[in-house]
């Protein structure tokens, strides 16, 4: 079974979309982006608080995505976008999914598997600690990273993160991450 | 010293540095991919002020929203705050936040915990 990137994407299309893409990932398409998200928001009758956070938690994972993309699968190259990688929003029961994807190489797979479940299960008093932390000690990369992106959404969404890796071939993952913002507030 | 006065863009706030009124302001949207560049000149800036502050500096941050990129960058403003204060002179900031954004207050909490200067919560309406 192979992994199947038009498939994949369709998955993620489940709900009710409010923005989905596949294509190059740019500080240009993320300006757009939020700009199309923003206005779309001022039509949702949901509380500002809500509101907030899901243009925060938007713009943290959509810089994530632009400062983790990496090469792409030399055959697929004239087939997608440099700098490929997929983004969809969509309101789902009662929470708000921002899904992002794109493809990592064999070796990171496990760091970042084992980031994420090390965030997963901490605890809200342990999260923010973790970012403080994080913030008063680690230097910005030259890209501008600060390795605070993940720790930040799952402080401010206060939902575990979903995420899959599909294996693409022997050097090259689909990596899909699944963030939740509740649609009320606790 | 020179002001430094730059007007908000969707991504980066507005700044007003004025070293003879000691005021250090910065409002509005802090979301650039890369904010090194942005803040660099901010950061400079602090630096030589430092070296003749005014005997008050009150630090107004008044922000929508910022990205982690930025809170790294927003930490090096007030390190050198700090270390204006820590000569002994007088430094305030003021950190204000839109009712019910609980993140934005506790983002500036998270300030107040790492840096020594006073900090001064204020909550206004949307």
């Amino acid at each position: 079974m192979s992994f199947n990137l038009q498939e994949s994407f369709k998955k993620l299309n489940e709900g009710d979309v409010l923005l989905a893409y596949k294509g190059s990932i740019t500080t240009e398409l993320i300006t757009n982006v939020l700009e199309v998200i923003e206005s779309k928001l001022d039509d949702i009758n949901t509380a500002s608080a809500v509101r907030k956070k899901i243009y925060n938690v938007l713009v943290e994972s959509l810089q994530n995505l632009f400062h983790h993309i990496e090469d792409i699968p030399e055959e697929i190259k004239n087939k997608v976008d440099p700098r490929f990688g997929v983004l969809v929003v969509a309101r789902e029961n009662s929470f708000y999914r921002i899904s992002t994807g794109n493809f990592v190489r064999a070796d990171k797979v496990k760091q970042l598997k084992d980031k994420i479940d090390k965030i997963n299960s901490l605890s809200r008093e342990e999260l923010k600690d973790m970012y403080k932390f994080v913030l008063n000690h680690q230097k910005l990369s030259a890209k501008g990273g600060g390795g605070l992106g993940l720790i930040d959404i799952a402080k401010k969404t206060g939902n575990k993160m979903e995420y899959m890796f599909q294996n693409y071939d022997s050097d090259f993952y689909f990596f899909n991450l699944n963030v939740f913002i509740s649609e009320s507030k606790d | 010293m020179e002001p430094i006065i730059i007007e908000g863009t969707p991504k980066t706030p507005s700044v007003r540095f004025d070293a003879t009124q000691g005021i250090v302001e910065i409002k509005g949207r802090s979301i650039p991919e890369n904010s090194i560049e942005f803040y660099k000149p901010l950061v400079d800036w602090l630096e030589q002020y430092s070296g003749t502050p005014a005997p008050k500096t009150s630090v107004n941050i008044h922000l929508e929203y910022f990205n982690t990129s930025s809170s790294k960058c927003i930490l090096d403003v007030f390190k050198k705050l700090e270390a204006i204060h820590k000569a002994k002179n007088d430094v305030i900031v003021n950190w204000y936040y839109e009712e019910d954004d609980e993140d934005m207050l506790e983002a500036g909490e998270d300030y107040e915990s790492i840096i020594r200067i006073p900090f001064k919560m204020i909550e206004v309406e949307d």
